[in-house]
């Protein structure tokens, strides 16, 4: 299932779900009265959609700042031969919520998201000394939008 | 911050929740709570804003979105404020910041991201933002994602991270 190979009912879940589901017994209710199908229905796109990669997960999101954590984000300059090195050793930090590669001399991108803000300076000088590479450190001053939902 | 039975609920969750009609009784079950309570718990997780929500997360990539993009500019200290939500309103713009410059090596101080279909689609969204900055953007560039490394979001465990003060308290 490529996005191309989506119909308009895969797309309308995606796009409520990335918005996320009421805390109520049956969540799915509304979305498949919307849709004129049934719940059983809807299960069954989630899981193949998230079996296809569509979706990554379907679960709650959680705000690090809000449980008393913190988080940043980084940019290390690895040189071509170690990527996949790097990668690797910052996929297995648990305080590496996620990664991206980018076409830059600053060519990976990562966020730290911790439950306590002195785990953030740990982490980096454990990832400076694993790597041997310097780490631009870019805390969020002023947050404009943080809106996850894209048009499906 | 988080009672003992909030974690367990969210660290049962956050890699999934159930895939059926009922997932809160299925979670209910596992965790041996009542349903009730479990229906409470998240709803206060909810109102104090540790659960953002419950969501899918879509993989840009899969829904047609090829060319994401981590615009940067070097916009005036004095202009920044106002200018920012300006660009996080745009419609195809999903996170947006400020952030510090990190001279010689950084001189961005405002992060947008921009998501398109083609990169002829999302360098008109850039010239967009361009245009809104107008004078009090000095410089700019622009990162592609070229592969996504990891995409897990915060993870929590079972035991809660030690607290230096605790640790102080103990030596």
């Amino acid at each position: 299932m490529r996005s191309g190979h989506l119909d308009p009912i895969d797309r309308a879940i995606v796009a409520a779900l990335q918005r996320g589901v009421p805390t109520v017994e049956r969540p799915f209710a509304e979305l498949a009265a919307s849709l004129e199908t049934t719940e059983e229905a809807v299960v069954a796109r989630l899981a193949r959609l998230i079996d296809a990669g569509v979706v990554g997960r379907f679960a709650p999101m959680l705000d690090a700042e809000k449980l008393g954590g913190a988080v940043t984000l980084c940019a290390v300059a690895v040189p071509a031969d170690r990527l996949e090195e790097v990668a690797a050793r910052l996929a297995a930090l648990p305080e590496v919520a996620h990664n991206y590669e980018r076409a830059h001399r600053f060519n990976m991108w990562f966020v730290l998201a911790v439950e306590r803000p002195e785990q953030l300076a740990t982490a980096i000088a454990r990832i400076e000394a694993e790597t041997g590479l310097a780490v631009l450190d870019l805390p969020k001053l002023e947050e404009y939008r943080l809106e996850l939902v894209l048009p499906v | 911050m988080l009672d003992p039975v909030d974690r367990r609920i969210l660290v049962a969750s956050q890699d999934g929740l159930p895939l059926c009609v009922e997932p809160f009784a299925e979670l209910a079950r596992a965790l041996g709570l009542p349903q009730t309570e479990l229906l409470d718990r998240l709803r206060r997780l909810r109102e104090r804003g540790v659960i953002r929500r419950i969501a899918a997360v879509p993989n840009h990539y899969r829904l047609g979105f090829l060319a994401n993009a981590m615009t940067v500019w070097d916009v005036d200290d004095r202009e920044v404020s106002r200018l920012g939500p300006e660009v996080g309103a745009l419609p195809f713009v999903s996170h947006c910041y400020r952030r510090p410059r990190r001279p010689p090596d950084w001189p961005y101080n405002l992060f947008a991201m921009v998501h398109g279909r083609s990169r002829a689609e999302t360098e008109g969204h850039r010239a967009e933002i361009a245009a809104l900055l107008g004078n009090a953007c000095r410089a700019s560039d622009v990162l592609y994602s070229t592969r996504i490394l990891k995409k897990a979001g915060l993870r929590l465990a079972l035991e809660p991270p030690a607290s230096p003060e605790m640790s102080a308290c103990s030596a």
